[in-house]
């Protein structure tokens, strides 16, 4: 699925929770918890993503040119959003990670929790994602 | 304890800002201890300075000027009245606590402090009561002690005690705990303190809306406050010094007003207070805390004071039938602060969902980071309670919880 069809998808499933904020962290927190477990060996400094009240460890590895990233958080509802990142832009090549628009955020109805609040990095997390796509693509324009 | 003689609803009336929906529910603030919320007359002050009194102070020798400074300095006779400050020109208007230390930290501790002297400050200090120590220490070369708490949250005193020497030369504590709602023995620690000749500076933020203050009878060298914590505008806030270290002490900031003459080969300064209060500063704001101070006198800070320690007898009393609730911070004497976690939840994810029923707490460190490395946590979630909370707002956040232990609990 393309990275835009992941994002209607997403889009299509948000908007049956009507807006309804305590509906939307309950499904938040059971995408969370549908994440993969996240090995402990990625659980480390390297891996986190500045936030403030949230930790986030994201880890990326390249397969058959493409990026995949595995996330976890030590909050239900940030694991919840970051499972939303790790479904639109995982296994994607790093052009397609660096150019993608991600409009399913404004479209969800959580600007509260993806908005320019710092508590649960979300626009850290974008930032990270698409450096380590960057930075694929530098290495592999290198070789 | 008799039923406070407040009438709370009445109170609640005055505060137009409580009466609205968050996410649907109705408003339920507990994040007091971050900022109070301001009743009419003192947004009115704001609004009438506007309306009817703008003008720059000090300076001019219109009307307009003659009104804004009056009305300007009349928040200073106020201060120094609610302070039970000895001079009215011990009084120095800041942009808030954190500044008023930056002050003392800038003029007193570059001027006094040496090095190898000693700066003692506590586990419990917020971190504008730490940071500006940190970077005098730095440049100067001086040493920071800290007192240790044990685990309800109180200072130890005998370790205090022992922390005290001839090398020591400041001690800088909070006099209520932002992130506990402990109350220190501040007159106690000065009283130490002075014994050796060390000075105290009490950063009472917390203090100013729960406690009646005597700078005086406290013996205070230095107290700080913010307008915003008691019902007054942000941006604003006070610096309590001793005449003697106040006229000792150099300028903080160079500019207009706090100048007598100003030449190319040389400037000098004008007298407290306005030594410490270089340009314009938020006249507005000034002239609405006095509105604020005001509005407590009127209430009766015992009043105040009964009416908040029902708050938190009920609050602990509801909280502890939850069977996850641990209280962080459990002093003997407490101001109305519940800081609690419920073991097993991250208190972000508990402040998120009670948020989306419409109850506002605080969580994370709340600016004491190195008071939760000591309870070896990340944060806590802070309910803090003002004079405008009902118990059935208490209810309302208890079974905010139970939802959160339902949504999140393993």
């Amino acid at each position: 699925m393309s990275i835009n069809e992941t994002q209607d998808e997403i889009i299509e499933e948000f908007s049956m929770l009507d807006g309804d904020l305590e509906m939307t962290i309950g499904y938040l927190m059971e995408l969370g918890e549908k994440l993969p477990e996240l090995q402990e060996t990625f659980r480390i400094e390297e891996n986190i993503v500045k936030g403030c009240q949230s930790k986030v460890w994201l880890n990326a590895s390249e397969v058959d040119n493409k990026l995949l990233f595995e996330a976890d958080s030590n909050t239900a509802i940030t694991k919840g959003l970051v499972s939303l990142l790790v479904r639109v832009l995982s296994d994607h090549t790093a052009d397609e990670i660096l150019n993608a628009d991600l409009f399913f955020k404004d479209k969800i109805g959580m600007s509260r929790f993806i908005g320019t609040q710092r508590s649960n990095g979300f626009a850290s997390m974008i930032k990270q994602i698409k450096n380590y796509a960057l930075a694929y693509k530098a290495k592999a324009a290198m070789q | 304890m008799t039923e406070t003689l407040l009438d709370i609803q009445k109170i609640r009336e005055e505060f137009p800002i409580l009466h609205q929906e968050v996410n649907g529910n109705p408003l339920v603030y507990f994040d007091n201890a971050a900022t109070s919320q301001k009743p009419k007359s003192v947004i009115k002050a704001i609004n009438d300075y506007y309306t009817q009194d703008n003008a720059n102070i000090h300076r001019g020798v219109h009307t307009l000027a003659e009104r804004a400074t009056n009305a300007f300095e009349a928040t200073r006779k106020k201060a120094q009245q609610f302070l039970n400050s000895g001079e009215v020109e011990e009084i120095i208007f800041t942009k808030g606590t954190t500044e008023s230390i930056n002050l003392v930290a800038s003029t007193f501790g570059r001027k006094f402090i040496k090095e190898g002297d000693e700066i003692i400050i506590s586990t419990l200090e917020h971190h504008s009561n730490i940071v500006p120590w940190q970077l005098l220490c730095e440049e100067k070369g001086c040493t920071l002690k800290i007192i240790p708490i044990n685990e309800a949250g109180e200072i130890i005193f005998e370790k205090y005690l022992e922390l005290l020497n001839e090398n020591t030369k400041l001690v800088a504590v909070n006099h209520i705990s932002n992130s506990l709602g402990t109350i220190n023995p501040v007159k106690e620690i000065i009283a130490k303190a002075h014994e050796i000749g060390a000075k105290v500076l009490i950063d009472g933020a917390q203090a100013a809306p729960h406690l009646p203050i005597d700078v005086q009878d406290l013996d205070a060298d230095f107290y700080a406050l913010s307008a915003h914590k008691v019902y007054g505008p942000t941006g604003m806030g006070l610096l309590y010094g001793k005449r003697e270290l106040l006229e000792a002490m150099p300028p903080y900031q160079g500019g207009g007003e706090m100048i007598k003459d100003v030449h190319f080969s040389g400037t000098t300064f004008n007298d407290i207070p306005y030594k410490f209060e270089a340009g314009t500063p938020n006249i507005g704001e000034v002239i609405a805390f006095k509105a604020a101070m005001d509005f407590v006198d009127e209430l009766g800070k015992e009043n105040i004071i009964q009416h908040e320690q029902e708050l938190l007898d009920y609050g602990m009393e509801q909280l502890s039938q939850i069977e996850q609730f641990k209280p962080i911070g459990t002093a003997q004497n407490k101001a109305s602060v519940i800081s609690f976690i419920l073991e097993g939840i991250h208190p972000y994810d508990v402040g998120q969902l009670l948020d989306a029923k419409g109850i506002a707490v605080r969580t994370g460190h709340h600016c004491t980071q190195p008071l939760m490395d000591f309870y070896g946590i990340e944060g806590t979630i802070r309910a803090s309670f003002s004079i405008y909370n009902t118990k059935e707002e208490i209810d309302a956040l208890v079974d905010g919880l139970k939802s959160a232990i339902k949504l999140f609990g393993k």
